[in-house]
């Protein structure tokens, strides 16, 4: 059997890394810091949460999420993951300069072209989830579809999609 | 006496995320409404150039088209958001208040039509708009 060319990476290295990343994306704006938002990782797979907060309320009888939140919330999980899947590689190949990410030099992000939301049912006064599907995304543009439930994955509330601008390379 | 628009208005300036975000209420009646939202650091999307992120236009532009629905004088009651979808044609000036103006164009029984434009100081250039359907609630 032939030997791989190179040792994997020590396990620690490469979460680091990775983690440097995403944390760097998702603190480095300040209105995903406004809304509260957080994102979990597994392996590349990312998770947007929303924890409950008294300030997204849109409906103070029901009471129930205001749906702009609902539609920032997949937004940004559009944006953070489509950006997340574009520096994947070089996050992969450590061509990414962690120290200068952690310094707050934040990559570039796509633009919104167009997103739509679809309203499922009144979201609740509990924490969100969302989870993007990138079904396109091409050098200048990207189409994405995004889901967000909240207790069971299978009852979304909300689901939209996406037109985006992608930055261009800086080289 | 208050009228259906006082009390709007006041449910609108008392929902916590819009006051949160600042929200104004500038002008409303008969399926039209103005609402204004101040620029505020905390809401930036984008930190190189100060540019508001576009879920706060998403935010303004959902209370604004409601506040246009409940507006309506064949709408009944209450109303809620069964989809909305914006259009971000440029990025708003930094330091500029950004103000939605949205017209219920259409009511059934069920269902109200509604679209909206948002814009920052330069009101001839548009920076978002967005076109919707809402629930028309308390109807038999």
């Amino acid at each position: 059997m032939k030997a791989p060319r190179r040792p994997p990476e020590p396990v620690q290295v490469i979460k680091q890394r990775r983690d440097a990343t995403l944390r760097a994306l998702v603190e480095g704006v300040p209105y995903i810091q406004y809304l509260g938002m957080q994102f979990e990782r597994k392996g590349d797979e990312l998770t947007g949460v929303l924890p409950f907060d008294q300030k997204l309320i849109g409906n103070p009888m029901l009471p129930a999420i205001h749906g702009g939140v609902t539609a920032a919330f997949l937004e940004v999980t559009a944006i953070i993951t489509l950006s997340w899947t574009y520096l994947w590689e070089d996050v992969e190949s450590g061509a990414i300069n962690t120290e200068s990410l952690e310094n707050g030099g934040l990559p570039r992000l796509p633009k919104t072209i167009d997103i739509s939301t679809d309203y499922l049912r009144s979201g609740l006064p509990r924490d969100a989830y969302a989870r993007a599907r990138i079904n396109r995304s091409g050098r200048r543009y990207a189409s994405v579809h995004v889901e967000a439930w909240q207790d069971n994955r299978n009852r979304l509330f909300a689901q939209a999609t996406g037109h985006f601008l992608m930055p261009q390379r800086r080289d | 006496m208050a009228t259906k628009t006082d009390i709007a208005r006041q449910f609108i300036e008392a929902i916590p995320h819009s006051k949160s975000l600042g929200m104004r209420l500038t002008d409303m009646g008969e399926g039209v409404a103005t609402i204004e939202m101040p620029y505020d650091e905390k809401l930036v999307g984008d930190p190189e150039t100060g540019v508001i992120h576009g879920g706060a236009v998403s935010a303004l532009m959902d209370t604004c088209c409601g506040a246009a629905v409940m507006s309506h004088p064949e709408n009944p009651g209450g109303t809620a958001t069964i989809d909305l979808r914006i259009d971000y044609m440029r990025a708003a000036k930094p330091g500029q208040a950004i103000t939605a103006r949205a017209t219920c164009y259409h009511v059934t029984r069920t269902v109200a039509f509604v679209r909206a434009t948002a814009t920052d100081a330069d009101t001839d250039n548009p920076v978002a708009a967005a076109t919707g359907a809402f629930t028309v609630e308390g109807a038999r």
